[in-house]
C-alpha cells in the first residue's frame, strides 16, 4: 500500500476570524496588537479570569464532587439558571414549564443543535434569513445542518449604522415560516443593534410574516453592562406572543471561553410539547457527544445561583462593558487628535466587543503589514482588545491609512 | 396559534440511561445497578482517581492558567501524549511524523469527527453509500454517530456467537471477505463492548490480512485501554500491530473510563496517514469540521490528562490507578463466576472470567433479564449486560443467587 486514501483530500483555507490571530502570533514587533478574535482583555492586555469565577471553583473543589456522565441535556441547576437569565426570573413561559433549556458546547454548539433540529422537524421552510453582515460562523453551521442561507438588510456602511428601513423592506418579504436569525444584543460584528422602537416593528412584522425567530445572545450583560437591558429584545418578543428558539454562550459575559458554556432553549406552546422536544433534542446531541462537560457549566450555575457570587458577576461584567466604552471614547479623542477630520461618532454609537470601523480591505492590509494591527478583513475591530497604552498607537495607524 | 412543534414526535429514551433512572425510583434495599458503563468502588460508589484529584488541585493552584479558548484542534500537549498513549512511545509512525490528532468531546466527539470527515472525504467526496459495518452486537450509539453523519448503509459484521458464548471468527472473517471494497470498519481496540470478548494476537492478524488484501478502512474504537487487561500497552496491541501492517486509520479515544473523567468529555481522534502531507491536509478539514460542530473543545479535562501524561511521577501514579480499577473487576469476574459453579447453576459460566473489560454478556435471555429487574431489583441491560464494576463483595452473593434462582426458573 503505497498510495493514500487522502491524496485528494484538500488544504482547507485558514479560518478567517482564527486565522488572524494564528498571524498575529507570528509577528515579532513589539508593537503589534491584536484586534482579531472576540475575548476579552484586561487594560494590560491580559486575559481576564473574573473574580466570580475563580471563587465558584474554589467552592467546587472543596465539595469533592464525582465525575458522573452529566445527563444529555446537561446540568439541571445550570439550565434552569442559564433559562432565568435569559427571560427573567418571573417569566411566565419559565413558570408554565413550556421552554426546553438543554446545556450546549457554548454559543456554537447552541446554534448546531438549534440548526439540526430546525433541519430536522421545521420542514416548512428550508431557508435561515441572516442580517448582513452576520458572524462568519452562522453560514457553515446552518449549511452544514441541510438549510440553506439567504440575507436580510442590516448594516448601512454609508452610515456605519442600522439601516432600519431597508432591513424592514427585506423581512416583509421574507416567505412565511422562513427562520430569521436576530442578534439580541451587541451585534457582531458591526455592534449595530436596534433602538427598542425599532425592535418592536422588527416584532411586529415578523410576526404578520409568520417568521421563526432565531435569537443569537452570545453578549448578555456585555452591550450594556446591563443584564436585563441586554435580554430586552429576547423578553419582548416572547411577550409579544412569539415561541423563539434562543441560543446562548457565556464565553464572553463569564469569561469561560474555552470550557465551553451555552444554552439552547425552544419557546413552545405548553408543557407537553416541551417535553417531546426535549425528547427530540436529546436524540440528535447523544450522536454527537453524548452529553455536555461538566466544568464549565457547574461554574456558571454556582455563580448564577448563589446570590454574592450573581452579585459580584453582575459588577464584573458591568466593568468589562465600561471599559470597552471608555475605550471607544478614547479612540475617538486620539483620532480627533491626530488631526483626523473623518467622522467617527458609529465607534461610539456602536456597542458591545466590536467595532464596524468602515476601513476597506486595503487598508485593513496597510494597517496589518506596515503597523502591525490585526484584525478581519471586513474591518471589524475587537473593542476588548484596545488598552489605553496601545489606544494611541491604534489611532496613529488608523489615521494614516484614512487620511 | 398553530405551533410549528405540534408534529414532534416524543422519542423513546435511549435504553441504558432509562435502566439507572428505573433503578433510582426502586425503593428496595438490596437493589443493585448492573446497567450504564463507570467503574464503582467496593462500596459502590464513584471513584474520582487520586492522580486527578492531584492534579486538579495542581491546576487550581497555577495562576498562570486561564480559560481562553483552544485551538480549534485542541490542546496540543494533550493530543500528541494522548497518540502516544494508543501508539506507544515510540511508534515509527510517530517519529515519521504521520500521526495526528484531534481532541474531541469524549469517545463519542472523536467517533463523530472520524465519521463526518470519512463521509465528506474518504472515497471520493460523497460517501453517503459507503458501507459501515459495526459488530453484532456492538455499542448501541455507534449505529446513530454514522447515521447522523450521513452514512445510509450501516451493516452489522458476525460477531459475537451466543451458543458458544464467544467470538465467531470465521463469520467475522466471512463478513470481511464479501464486504465491498471500501468498506468502513468500526473495530473496538480491546474489551469489547458489549460482550468483553476480544480476538486473539492471532485472530486479529487474520482479521489485519483481509482487510488489508480487501482495502478496507480501519476504524478503532479505543474506550477502555488499560481496563481491560490493567495494562495499557498490552491493550494497545491491536491497534499498534495494524500501524506495523501499515494500514492508514482512525482511532478514537476515550478517557472518560480509564481516567474516570466521564463528564469533563476527553477524547482523542488519532489519525495515522501515510506521510505527513496528507496529514496535514487531514486535519486542515478536521478543522472545517470541529468549527461548525463545536468551534474548539473544553479544555478542563484535557489539560488535567496532558499534565498527568506528560509528568513521570504523575504517569506511573495514573497507570497504578488504572490496575486498581481493572484488578477489582478481574476480582469480580472470578468471584461471580465461583459463585455460581458452588451453586452448580445449570450452565457454563467461563465466560465470565473469559471476558474482559467493564461489561460481560451473561447469555440471560430478555424474558430472564425481566425477571431479574422485576423479581430481584437487579438492573441489567436487556441483551444480559452486565458491568461487572456493579458487583461489590457485599452484593455478590445476592447476585449470584438471583441469576441462580432466574435461570433455574424462567426460560
Amino acid at each position: 500500500m503505497s498510495s493514500s486514501w487522502w491524496s485528494e483530500v484538500q488544504m482547507g483555507p485558514p479560518d478567517p476570524i482564527l486565522g488572524v490571530s494564528e498571524a498575529y502570533k507570528r509577528d515579532t514587533n513589539p508593537k503589534k496588537i491584536n484586534l482579531g478574535v472576540g475575548a476579552y482583555r484586561d487594560d494590560q492586555g491580559k486575559p481576564y479570569v473574573l473574580s466570580c469565577v475563580r471563587k465558584a471553583e474554589a467552592q467546587i473543589a472543596a465539595k469533592k464532587l464525582d465525575k458522573e456522565y452529566l445527563a444529555i441535556g446537561g446540568l439541571g441547576d445550570f439550565t434552569k439558571a442559564c433559562a432565568k437569565l435569559a427571560l427573567g426570573d418571573d417569566n411566565e413561559v419559565i413558570k408554565s414549564g413550556r421552554n426546553i433549556t438543554v446545556q450546549t458546547i457554548s454559543g456554537t454548539g447552541s446554534l448546531r443543535i438549534g440548526a439540526n433540529f430546525l433541519s430536522r422537524f421545521h420542514t416548512e421552510a428550508r431557508d435561515v434569513y441572516l442580517p448582513k453582515p452576520s458572524w462568519g460562523n452562522h453560514t457553515p453551521i446552518f449549511r452544514d445542518a441541510g438549510m440553506q442561507l439567504k440575507a436580510y438588510t442590516y448594516y448601512d456602511p454609508k452610515t456605519c449604522g442600522f439601516d432600519f428601513q431597508g432591513a424592514l423592506n427585506d423581512i416583509s418579504k421574507i416567505p412565511e415560516k422562513s427562520v430569521i436569525m436576530l442578534h439580541a444584543c451587541a451585534h457582531n460584528p458591526t455592534g449595530v443593534d436596534p433602538r427598542p422602537e425599532q425592535w418592536k416593528e422588527i416584532a411586529d412584522l415578523v410576526k404578520k410574516r409568520n417568521l421563526l425567530v432565531f435569537f443569537d445572545m452570545a453578549y448578555q450583560g456585555f452591550a450594556s453592562g446591563d443584564i436585563d437591558r441586554d435580554a430586552w429584545a429576547v423578553r419582548y418578543f416572547i411577550e409579544q406572543g412569539h415561541n423563539i428558539v434562543l441560543s446562548q454562550s457565556f464565553a464572553k459575559n463569564m469569561g469561560l471561553y474555552g470550557e465551553r458554556v451555552g444554552g439552547f432553549t425552544v419557546v413552545c406552546k405548553d408543557a407537553e410539547e416541551a417535553k417531546r422536544v426535549e425528547s427530540q433534542l436529546k436524540i440528535l446531541i447523544r450522536p454527537i457527544y453524548s452529553n455536555p462537560p461538566m466544568n464549565g457549566a457547574r461554574i456558571a450555575a454556582t455563580i448564577l445561583n448563589t446570590p454574592d457570587l450573581y452579585k459580584e458577576w453582575l459588577g464584573e461584567v458591568h466593568g468589562m462593558a465600561n471599559r470597552i466604552i471608555t475605550m471607544r471614547e478614547l479612540l475617538v479623542a486620539n483620532l480627533k487628535k491626530e488631526g483626523s477630520t473623518r467622522n467617527w461618532k458609529h465607534v461610539i454609537d456602536q456597542i458591545g466587543m466590536f467595532c464596524f470601523t468602515g476601513l476597506k480591505p486595503e487598508q485593513v492590509e496597510r494597517l496589518t503589514k506596515e503597523f502591525s494591527i490585526y484584525m478581519t478583513k471586513d474591518g471589524r475591530i475587537s473593542m476588548a482588545g484596545v488598552t489605553s497604552g496601545n489606544v494611541g498607537y491604534l489611532a496613529q495607524g488608523i489615521h494614516a491609512v484614512t487620511k | 396559534i398553530m405551533s410549528l412543534f405540534g408534529e414532534v414526535p416524543q422519542a423513546t429514551p435511549v435504553a441504558v440511561f432509562k435502566l439507572s433512572n428505573d433503578f433510582k425510583e426502586d425503593a428496595n434495599p438490596k437493589k443493585v445497578n448492573l446497567g450504564v458503563g463507570a467503574y464503582r468502588t467496593d462500596e459502590g460508589q464513584p471513584w474520582v482517581l487520586p492522580v486527578v484529584k492531584k492534579v486538579e488541585k495542581i491546576i487550581v493552584a497555577d495562576n498562570s492558567l486561564n480559560h481562553e479558548y483552544l485551538a480549534i484542534l485542541g490542546l496540543p500537549e494533550f493530543r500528541s501524549s494522548a497518540s502516544k498513549i494508543a501508539l506507544g512511545e515510540d511508534s515509527p509512525a510517530i517519529q515519521e511524523n504521520r500521526v495526528g490528532a484531534v481532541q474531541c468531546l469524549g469517545g463519542t466527539g472523536a467517533l463523530k469527527m472520524g465519521a463526518e470527515f470519512l463521509r465528506r472525504w474518504y472515497n471520493g467526496n460523497d460517501n453517503t453509500k459507503t458501507p459501515v459495518y459495526v459488530s453484532a452486537p456492538t455499542w448501541e450509539n455507534h449505529n446513530a454517530v454514522f447515521a447522523n453523519a450521513g452514512f445510509e448503509d450501516i451493516r452489522p459484521y458476525k460477531y459475537w456467537d451466543a451458543e458458544k458464548r464467544g467470538l465467531d471468527l470465521d463469520g467475522f472473517l466471512g463478513d470481511l471477505e464479501s464486504a465491498p471494497k471500501h468498506s468502513i470498519f468500526v473495530l473496538h481496540a480491546c474489551a469489547h463492548n458489549p460482550t468483553g470478548t476480544d480476538p486473539t494476537h492471532v485472530e486479529w492478524m487474520q482479521v489485519a490480512e483481509v482487510m488489508k488484501r480487501r482495502k478496507l478502512f480501519v476504524f478503532f474504537d479505543s474506550a477502555y485501554q488499560g481496563f481491560a487487561s490493567g495494562c495499557l500497552d498490552k491493550d494497545a496491541w491491536a491497534v499498534r500491530y495494524f500501524v506495523t501492517q501499515g494500514f492508514e486509520m482512525f482511532c478514537a479515544q476515550s478517557f472518560s473510563k480509564n481516567f474516570g473523567l466521564y463528564n469533563e468529555r476527553v477524547g482523542n481522534l488519532t489519525i495515522v496517514a501515510r506521510d505527513s502531507d496528507n496529514l496535514k491536509r487531514v486535519l486542515s478539514q478536521m478543522e472545517k469540521i470541529v468549527r461548525v460542530t463545536w468551534s474548539n473543545p473544553p479544555s478542563q479535562g484535557a489539560r488535567l490528562v496532558a499534565i498527568t501524561l506528560n509528568t513521570p511521577e504523575l504517569f506511573a501514579e495514573w497507570w497504578d490507578n488504572v490496575k486498581t480499577m481493572a484488578d477489582r473487576v478481574l476480582l469480580m469476574r472470578a468471584s461471580l463466576q465461583a459463585k455460581l459453579q458452588a451453586l452448580e447453576t445449570p450452565g457454563t459460566w467461563d465466560h465470565i472470567t473469559q471476558q474482559i473489560g467493564m461489561f460481560s454478556f451473561t447469555g440471560l435471555n430478555p424474558k430472564q433479564v425481566e425477571y431479574m429487574i422485576k423479581e430481584r431489583s437487579i438492573y441489567l441491560m436487556a441483551s444480559g449486560r452486565i458491568n461487572m464494576c456493579g458487583l461489590t463483595t457485599k452484593n455478590i452473593d445476592y447476585v449470584a443467587e438471583s441469576i441462580h434462582e432466574t435461570v433455574v426458573n424462567v426460560q
